[in-house]
C-alpha cells in the first residue's frame, strides 16, 4: 500500500513537487513559532534595518529582528488563519449551496436569493462591515474571511449540484425513495466532490492571499502578534530603503498560494487517474513481441504454412487488392498493474463491397480493434501492428496532422452509445454537414442530410436538423448517427453496435439502408456486434472474437451450411432464441465469465469454458488457420462433424 | 408517442406536429419570462437588504464625520448647527427612511465634506470604474478560456509534463500575487524601471494597460485552470471521439465541439471571480490613482462620509449583482439541460 502512494505521489513533477512544498509548510507552520519564535521577537537596537548577510541571512527589520526567524516563526498563524477561514467558508457554503437541492424548489430558491445577496457585497466591505462590529483582531479576520468565502463556495455547489440534479440517477434515487440525507451523501457528493476538493485547495491558497491583504491594513492579526500580511505591512513604508522586510514575507506568501494551488492541481490530476493508470510503465509494450508471434506461428502452422495468410475463398476480392488489410494488430494500455492488451494478435481483411460482422461478449476486443482501425486510439494507448493499410495508405505510419487530407471521412464510424456520441452542445444538422464542408455548399448538404434522416425513417428531417441531441430520444440519436456516418460517402462504415437502441422494426429498416448502401456505393463495412443472429442476416463473413483475440473467421454460407467450427461460436448460436425454443427452459448460456485482458494465458483463453479443452489446450496457444473451406479456426479440437464425433468418443473414454 | 418510435404517425401527423412544436415554444418562452422576472424581483429585495445593512453597519461605525469634516477648532455651535442640517441629530429610525424616500427618487443624499449630491459623485466616476472593469471582464474572458483548452489539448493524457508544471506553476504564481502587490509591482516595473506606460490616470489607451493587468491576472489565471480541468473532461468524452472520427481541422475540433461544452462549468466559475473583480477596482484604482468609484470608497470610508459610503456600497452592489444575473441568464441559454432557470 506504502509504496504505491508514494510512487503514485512520484510519478509526475507536479504532484512531487506539491507534496514536498506543502510538506514543507506544514513542518514550519508546526515547528516555526518554537524554534524562531524568540529570535523573531527580540529587537536590536544596534541591527536596525541590516541588509541581508552575515548573522541575518535575509537581514532584520526596522526594530532590528531577524526578518528569516519572522517569516517562519509567522507560518503557522498565517496558514492557521486561511484554513479555519476555508473551513468556514466551505461548511457554510455547502450548507447554503448543495443541500437545498435535496429539499425542493422553494427552499432552492430562497437560498439562491440569500447567495447573490450576499455575494453583491464587495469583499472588502463585508471584511469592512465584520470588522467595525466585532472590533479589528484575529478572530474577526478570520470569521470576515470565512463569511466573505461563503457565497462563492455556495454558488459554486449549488450549480454542481443543479446539473447533477437533473442527471438521471439522482431522479431515479429521487423517486426509489430514497431519503434525503442518503440522496445527498452516496448520489450527490461522490459526484461533485472531485471538483469540490479541487477548488477547496486553491481557496485554501486565496483565503491566506485576502488574510495578509487585511493584516496588511491593519484589519488582521494585531500587534505584537503577526503573520506574513502584518510583517509585508509594516514593512511597505520602508520599501525603498530596506526592501528585504517586505520582499521575504511576500516570498512566503507567494510561496505558499503556489504550493497551495499546485496541491489542488495534483489532486485534479490524481482523481482523473483514479482507477486509471498513475502512470504508464515506461517502454514500448511488448508483452508478446511480433517476432515472438512469428516463431510460435511458424512452429505450430507446419505443414500448414501456405494457408495462414489465404484469403478466404467466399471473400476473395474482385480486383485481388482488399480495401483493408489488418495484419497482427494488437492494442495495449497501460494500468497500473503493466500493460493490458484488449486486441491481441488480431489479423483481419475487408474487400470493397464486403460486409464482414465481428461479433463476440463485451470485453472481447471488438470496438477497440475497429477505433485501431480508424486510428481513434489515442495516448496512452498504444497500436502496434505488422501492417495496417486502407486502400494503399499505411494508417500505421501516417501523421496524425496528414489524417485530414490523406484520409479524411473515408473512413467512418457508427459508435455504440447513442446518448453519449453526440455534441450535446451542437445542432443535429451541424453535426450531420459538417463532414461534407468544403465538398459541397451548405444548402447540398442539408439537402443530403435531410435524404439521409428520411431514408432512415425518421419523422420531420428537416426540423431535426435545428434540434439538439438532448431533444431527441435514444432511437433517433442512434439513427443520426447512422446517418452522420453515411453522409460522409465513406469507403469503408465502421458499425460499432449500430442498433442496440433500436426496436426490431427499425432495426431491420435501418440494416436494410446500410446493406442497400454497400450494394449501391461499392462501400464496406465492418459491423461489430455481439448479437450474431443480426450479423448473420446482414453480413457475408464473419470474424469471432474471444479475449482479444480472432478465434474463428468463417462465411456465412458455411456457417449456415456447415455451423460454426469453433466451440464459442457455437455457444454464442446456441444462446440466440430462437422460435423453436421452448419458453418454459432456460435459454442456453455458456457458463463462467470471458476473462479480463489483463490476463495472460499460455494456451487457449477459452479453455477454462470450453467444454471440449484437454490439458494441451491450456498449454498451447492455437493458431488461426484454415480447417475447412472457407472457415478459420483458432481451435485445437475444431467442431466438425467427422471430427467431432471421435473427439467426443476420446472425451467419453477419458 | 409518436415521435419515440419515430415512425410517421397516420393522417393527423400534418397539424399535430406544428402544433406541438407551438406549444413547446410559448412554455419555453414563458420559463423565460418567469426566470427573469423572479431574478429581478429578486435583485430588487437584494438591493433593499444591502441598502439596509450598508446604512446601519456604517452609522455604527463610531466617530463623529461632522466633528471630523470641520476639524478639531471648530466651535461646538458650528458642529451642531451643521449636524442638523445633516439631519443626523433625528432618531436612526427617521434618517433611514428619510433615506430610503430619497433613493427611491434617484437621491443618495449629498457628501458631508464637499457637499456635493452623491448621484452626481456617482455619474462622474462610475464610467471610469465601468470602463476599468468592462475591459478587463472581456481581456480576461478572451485570453483565460482558450488558453485553459489549449493546454487541456498539450497536456491530454499525461503528456507534455513540462508545459503541465509551467502552466500550474505560472497561474499559482499569478493567483499568489494579491492585486495590490502586483499593481506596485507593474508601477516600479513599467512606470520607473522601464517607463513606457502611463501609470496613473485614465486619460490614454495605453493608460488602461497596466489596471487591466492588475485586475485581471489573477482572474485570468484561475479561470485559465478551471478551463483547463473542464477542458480535459470534455476532451475525455465520447462526442469528442466522434468529432475526431470525422478528420475536423484541429480549430474546429477543439473551438467548436470542445469549447461550447465546458463554457458551463468555466462561467459558473468565472462570474463569482468577475463580480470580484469589479470589486478589487478599489484597491487598483487606489494605485494607479484612477478617478473611478473605488478610489471614491476608499476615500470616503476613511473620511466618514457616510452618503457617499452607503451611495458607492449600493452602486457597486448592484453592478456585482448585475454581473451574476448576467452570467446566469448566459449559462440558461447555453446549456438547456441545467436546472438554473427552475431557480
Amino acid at each position: 500500500m506504502r509504496p504505491r502512494f508514494l510512487r503514485t505521489i512520484f510519478s509526475s513533477p507536479l504532484r512531487a513537487f506539491a507534496s514536498l512544498a506543502l510538506l514543507a509548510l506544514i513542518v514550519i507552520a508546526v515547528i516555526g513559532p518554537a524554534i524562531w519564535g524568540v529570535e523573531g521577537d527580540t529587537p536590536n537596537p544596534t541591527t536596525l534595518n541590516a541588509p541581508p548577510g552575515g548573522d541575518h541571512i535575509a537581514g532584520t527589520d526596522a526594530l532590528g529582528r531577524d526578518v528569516l526567524a519572522r517569516v517562519l516563526a509567522a507560518g503557522q498563524i498565517s496558514l492557521l488563519m486561511a484554513l479555519s477561514a476555508t473551513a468556514i467558508g466551505v461548511v457554510l457554503g455547502t450548507l447554503l449551496g448543495a443541500v437545498p437541492v435535496v429539499l425542493g424548489r422553494r427552499s432552492q430558491r430562497i437560498l439562491a436569493s440569500v447567495l447573490s445577496t450576499w455575494m453583491a457585497f464587495p469583499v472588502l466591505l463585508v471584511a469592512l462591515f465584520i470588522t467595525i462590529l466585532l472590533g479589528p483582531g484575529t478572530v474577526t479576520a478570520v470569521i470576515a474571511m470565512g463569511l466573505t468565502m461563503t457565497p462563492s463556495f455556495g454558488r459554486f455547489m449549488q450549480t454542481l449540484a443543479a446539473e447533477i440534479e437533473s442527471a438521471d440517477y439522482v431522479v431515479a434515487g429521487r423517486m426509489l425513495g430514497i431519503r434525503r440525507g442518503r440522496l445527498f451523501r452516496r448520489y450527490i457528493l461522490p459526484n461533485i466532490s472531485e471538483p469540490v476538493l479541487v477548488y477547496v485547495t486553491i481557496s485554501i491558497g486565496n483565503a491566506l492571499l485576502a488574510m495578509s491583504a487585511l493584516s496588511f491594513l491593519g484589519l488582521g492579526v494585531q500587534a505584537p502578534n503577526y503573520d506574513w500580511g502584518r510583517m509585508l505591512g509594516d514593512a511597505l513604508p520602508n520599501v525603498y530603503t530596506s526592501p528585504w522586510a517586505a520582499l521575504i514575507p511576500g516570498i512566503a506568501i507567494v510561496f505558499a498560494g503556489i504550493t497551495f494551488g499546485l496541491a489542488g492541481e495534483a489532486l485534479a490530476s490524481l482523481s482523473r487517474n483514479r482507477g486509471g493508470a498513475a502512470r504508464p510503465p515506461r517502454g514500448v509494450p511488448t508483452p508478446q513481441s511480433p517476432s515472438a508471434m512469428e516463431t510460435s506461428a511458424t512452429r505450430l502452422n507446419q505443414g500448414n504454412e501456405s494457408n495462414t495468410e489465404a484469403h478466404l475463398v467466399s471473400g476473395r476480392s474482385l480486383d485481388g487488392e482488399p480495401l483493408l488489410s489488418v495484419r497482427h494488430l494488437s492494442v495495449h494500455y497501460p494500468t497500473s498493474d503493466g500493460w493490458v492488451s484488449p486486441v491481441r494478435d488480431v489479423s483481419l481483411t475487408i474487400n470493397r463491397g464486403e460486409i464482414v460482422g465481428v461479433v463476440g461478449e463485451s470485453g472481447s476486443g471488438k470496438s477497440v480493434t475497429s477505433m485501431a482501425i480508424n486510428r481513434l486510439i489515442t495516448n496512452p494507448g498504444q497500436v502496434q501492428a505488422r501492417q495496417l493499410s486502407f486502400d494503399g495508405i499505411d494508417l500505421l505510419g501516417i501523421k496524425e496532422k496528414d489524417l485530414r487530407a490523406k484520409l479524411g471521412s473515408r473512413i467512418a464510424t457508427i459508435f455504440q452509445d447513442p446518448m453519449t456520441y453526440l455534441n450535446p452542445a451542437l445542432r443535429i444538422g451541424t453535426q450531420l454537414t459538417e463532414v461534407l464542408e468544403g465538398r459541397s455548399t451548405r444548402a447540398e448538404a442539408r439537402e443530403r442530410a435531410i435524404a439521409g434522416l428520411k431514408e432512415l425513417r425518421m419523422t420531420k428531417p428537416a426540423e431535426r436538423l435545428n434540434q439538439f441531441p438532448a431533444e431527441l430520444s435514444g432511437g433517433m440519436r442512434q439513427r443520426v448517427l447512422i446517418a452522420m456516418a453515411q453522409i460522409a460517402d465513406a469507403d469503408l462504415i465502421i458499425a460499432d453496435e449500430p442498433t442496440t437502441a433500436l426496436d426490431m422494426t427499425v432495426q431491420h429498416h435501418v440494416l436494410a439502408a446500410l446493406r442497400k448502401r454497400c450494394r449501391e456505393n461499392g462501400s464496406s463495412a465492418l459491423v461489430v456486434s455481439h448479437d450474431i443472429g443480426v450479423l448473420v442476416e446482414l453480413c457475408t463473413r464473419l470474424v469471432v472474437m474471444y479475449a482479444g483475440r480472432i478465434v474463428e473467421e468463417i462465411s456465412v454460407e458455411q456457417l449456415l451450411r456447415q455451423g460454426p467450427a469453433h466451440p464459442y461460436t457455437e455457444a454464442l448460436l446456441a444462446s440466440l432464441p430462437t422460435l423453436e425454443t421452448p419458453v418454459d427452459k432456460p435459454l442456453v448460456t455458456l457458463p463462467g465469465q470471458p476473462p479480463h485482458p489483463g490476463e495472460t494465458f499460455s494456451g487457449c483463453a477459452m479453455a477454462p469454458r470450453c467444454p471440449f479443452s484437454t490439458d494441451e489446450c491450456r498449454t498451447v496457444l492455437p493458431q488461426l488457420e484454415l480447417v475447412r473451406p472457407a472457415t478459420k479456426a483458432a481451435c485445437l479440437h475444431p467442431r466438425n462433424h467427422a471430427i467431432a464425433s471421435t473427439e467426443r468418443q476420446n472425451l467419453d473414454i477419458a | 408517442m409518436s415521435h419515440e418510435l419515430g415512425i410517421d404517425p397516420p393522417v393527423a401527423a400534418a397539424t399535430e406536429p406544428a402544433r406541438q412544436r407551438q406549444q413547446a415554444e410559448t412554455t419555453r418562452t414563458h420559463v423565460w419570462i418567469r426566470f427573469l422576472l423572479r431574478r429581478t424581483t429578486r435583485m430588487i429585495i437584494s438591493m433593499f437588504i444591502i441598502v439596509t445593512v450598508a446604512f446601519f453597519v456604517v452609522r455604527m461605525s463610531g466617530g463623529d464625520p461632522v466633528r471630523d469634516a470641520l476639524g478639531p477648532t471648530a466651535p461646538m455651535a458650528l458642529v451642531e448647527q451643521r449636524r442638523a442640517e445633516l439631519g443626523l441629530d433625528a432618531p436612526l429610525l427617521n434618517q433611514y427612511l428619510h433615506y430610503l424616500f430619497g433613493l427611491l427618487q434617484g437621491d443618495l443624499g449629498s457628501s458631508f465634506i464637499t457637499g456635493q449630491s452623491v448621484s452626481s459623485v456617482v455619474a462622474e466616476r462610475l464610467p471610469k470604474t465601468l470602463a476599468l472593469g468592462f475591459i478587463a471582464v472581456v481581456v480576461v474572458l478572451i485570453v483565460a478560456i482558450p488558453l485553459g483548452l489549449i493546454i487541456a489539448v498539450l497536456t491530454q493524457n499525461g503528456r507534455r509534463r513540462l508545459t503541465e508544471f509551467s502552466f500550474s506553476g505560472l497561474t499559482g504564481l499569478f493567483l499568489s500575487i494579491p492585486e495590490y502587490l502586483l499593481a506596485v509591482g507593474l508601477v516600479v516595473l513599467f512606470g520607473i524601471m522601464w517607463p513606457v506606460l502611463p501609470i496613473a490616470g485614465s486619460d490614454s489607451a495605453a493608460a488602461y494597460v497596466l489596471p487591466v493587468i492588475a485586475l485581471g491576472a489573477a482572474s485570468s489565471a484561475l479561470i485559465a485552470r478551471i478551463a483547463r480541468v473542464e477542458g480535459l473532461k470534455v476532451l475525455g468524452q465520447d462526442y469528442m471521439r466522434t468529432a475526431r472520427s470525422k478528420r475536423l481541422p484541429k480549430t474546429t475540433l477543439y473551438f467548436k465541439h470542445a469549447l461550447p461544452n465546458m463554457l458551463t462549468a468555466v462561467l459558473t466559475l468565472g462570474g463569482t471571480t468577475l463580480g470580484g473583480l469589479v470589486a478589487a477596482t478599489a484597491l487598483v484604482e487606489q494605485v494607479f490613482n484612477w478617478p473611478g468609484l473605488g478610489y471614491t470608497l476608499i476615500q470616503s470610508i476613511s473620511a466618514r462620509d457616510y452618503n457617499v459610503v452607503v451611495g458607492v456600497a449600493v452602486v457597486y452592489a448592484t453592478l456585482i449583482i448585475v454581473i451574476n444575473l448576467m452570467v446566469d441568464v448566459l449559462l440558461a441559454a447555453l446549456d438547456r439541460r441545467t436546472a438554473l432557470l427552475e431557480i
